[in-house]
């Protein structure tokens, strides 16, 4: 068990997501960025479905209760192990009564922690991700406690990676949304010469996007959106929804994410830039 | 049957949208939901796609894979030109208690007045119409119901409330719903339905489906409360109608 003495900014238990129950509205969830959450499962030799911990901006403080092995990655955001310095991209053991805390963010914005086998908390609906209401809670509290399976003996195959993190790309490779036939030439020349500025209104939900494009009058019916769906609203401001974003939407679906742009664009916070190339 | 014009264009690598006419018609809806059926059926294994039909659309996601889309657009072609055997599918018309009372029926005085009728008149519009269920999504378990009279038609409101509380049933331009939770939103508040649309206990978390009804009749406050504790304890029985039967 692990005690959480300090949530920080925002931390959530996240897996690979809740599928299925899209057509009842249910968003899919899991990590926002799927590649950095894979790899620390990966170190550890967990399932990729294994739930990790998803720490935004600032680090909770966490107690471990029982003997684990653990690797963070993604957003470099100092980690310490008992007030000392630890590796990120590397398997670290933990014994009992052993603290882990975080500093500064160096880069990106999302940091993942993974114990080995996973966390062990709720699952709804198929999967251990957060998303209130669907769980119970909506991030980690003081005082929670997470499971987790203690183990003393893990040989690592591999101790450490080279960290392949992509805090400093920013162009978002994207392919078409079902509108993209709706955009004039204007738009187009628009959304593939300017950069864009990350909105404060940015969350597991939706990015938003500072600066706007020529706007437009389509109207639609609700339709399905994804993670990574790029919608176009009249006034011409781009929103990308991300891993909790509503399963339909009413607005023109114009560009589509990779899956590895959507893990770039989850690394990015407010006032960050980012470019779209087909 | 099979008399639409389909469009199916691709949605990123992983997923791909079959659309139909852009009306809105229980016609297409009914042509989708077979269409539907008759892939869950036939061709697509649901460990590997989800489907999501709205309005006019399907959208097929693929849980991990690319999909080809030029070699499954020919296939889905292929598919909804065969000869289909009409399916009778499993669909219901749900009757759903709403408590009209003051005390939750926070806008329903201004609506009254600015469609020029009695509260009761109101009421009386709303429960007795029957609403088809388009699509399912915004919120979990949020419905987008079809169906609302012309004469129930008002705007939104111009500042929406920062908290709707869960099981309120609203009315805005040409829908009516129910609030799955609390969340904010701007749609004028007639009443409340002590029945909870999505609960994450049940192992199908929302009973309704895409392509169901719903009708609304008039409780008392009392029977509401009654209702309320019916349903937390899991001892109440929705009413059911089987449409197709």
């Amino acid at each position: 068990m692990l005690k959480v003495i300090a949530g920080g900014f925002f931390s959530t238990i996240q897996d690979v997501g809740r599928f299925n129950f899209r057509n009842k509205g249910v968003p899919v969830a899991g990590a926002m960025d799927s590649y950095s959450a894979t790899i620390a499962n990966s170190l550890l030799e967990n399932l990729d479905t294994d739930a990790v911990m998803e720490i935004t901006m600032t680090g909770p403080v966490l107690e471990f209760d029982e003997p684990t092995f653990i690797a963070i990655t993604g957003a470099e955001l100092s980690a310490e192990l008992n007030g000392h310095k630890i590796k990120d991209y590397e398997v670290h053991k933990i014994e009992k009564g052993d603290i882990l805390s975080f500093g500064k963010l160096i880069n990106g914005f999302r940091s993942y922690l993974a114990v080995k086998n996973g966390f062990l908390t709720e699952v709804v609906l198929g999967s251990r991700s957060f998303y209130k209401p669907i769980t119970k809670l909506n991030c980690i509290k003081e005082y929670m406690e997470l499971e987790y399976e203690p183990i003393d003996d893990f040989l690592p195959k591999i101790a450490e990676v080279k960290a392949a993190p992509f805090h400093k790309e920013y162009t978002l490779k994207v392919q078409h949304g079902p509108e993209y036939s709706m955009l004039n030439d204007g738009q187009l020349q628009s959304l593939f010469s300017k950069e864009f500025k990350i909105a404060k209104e940015n969350n597991r939900m939706a990015y938003q996007l500072k600066e706007t494009i020529e706007g437009h009058s389509t109207t639609m019916l609700t339709s399905a959106t994804l993670p990574g769906t790029v919608q176009l609203t009249p006034a011409g401001k781009l929103i990308i929804l991300m891993r909790d974003g509503q399963t339909t939407g009413g607005y023109p679906r114009i560009l589509q994410l990779s899956q590895k742009a959507i893990s770039i664009l989850s690394q990015k916070k407010y006032g960050d830039q980012v470019s779209f190339v087909m | 049957m099979n008399s639409y014009n389909i469009t199916i264009k691709p949605y990123g690598s992983q997923a791909i949208l079959i659309e139909w006419p852009n009306k809105v018609t229980e016609g297409i809806l009914e042509d989708i939901l077979q269409f539907e059926f008759h892939l869950r059926q036939n061709h697509l294994d649901l460990k590997e796609w989800e489907m999501v039909p709205a309005y006019n659309s399907l959208t097929l996601i693929h849980r991990d894979g690319e999909i080809n889309f030029s070699k499954f657009k020919r296939e889905l072609k292929q598919w909804y030109s065969l000869k289909r055997e009409l399916q009778t599918l499993p669909r219901y018309q749900w009757k759903l208690p709403v408590c009209y009372d003051s005390e939750f029926a926070i806008d329903l005085p201004r609506v009254a007045e600015l469609l020029n009728r009695s509260t009761e008149d109101v009421i009386k519009l709303h429960t007795s119409n029957v609403y088809t269920v388009y699509a399912i999504g915004f919120l979990p378990g949020f419905m987008y119901l079809g169906g609302l009279p012309e004469s129930l038609e008002t705007d939104r409101r111009a500042e929406p409330r920062l908290n709707v509380s869960k099981g309120s049933v609203g009315l805005a331009g040409k829908q009516t719903g129910i609030y799955p939770q609390d969340s904010p939103g701007g749609w004028n508040i007639i009443g409340s339905c002590p029945i909870p649309i999505f609960n994450v206990d049940n192992e199908n978390p929302c009973f309704v489906n895409v392509g169901d009804r719903i009708a609304f009749y008039q409780i008392t406050k009392g029977q509401y409360e009654l209702h309320k504790i019916q349903a937390e304890v899991g001892i109440y029985n929705i009413d059911k109608i089987k449409i197709n039967a």
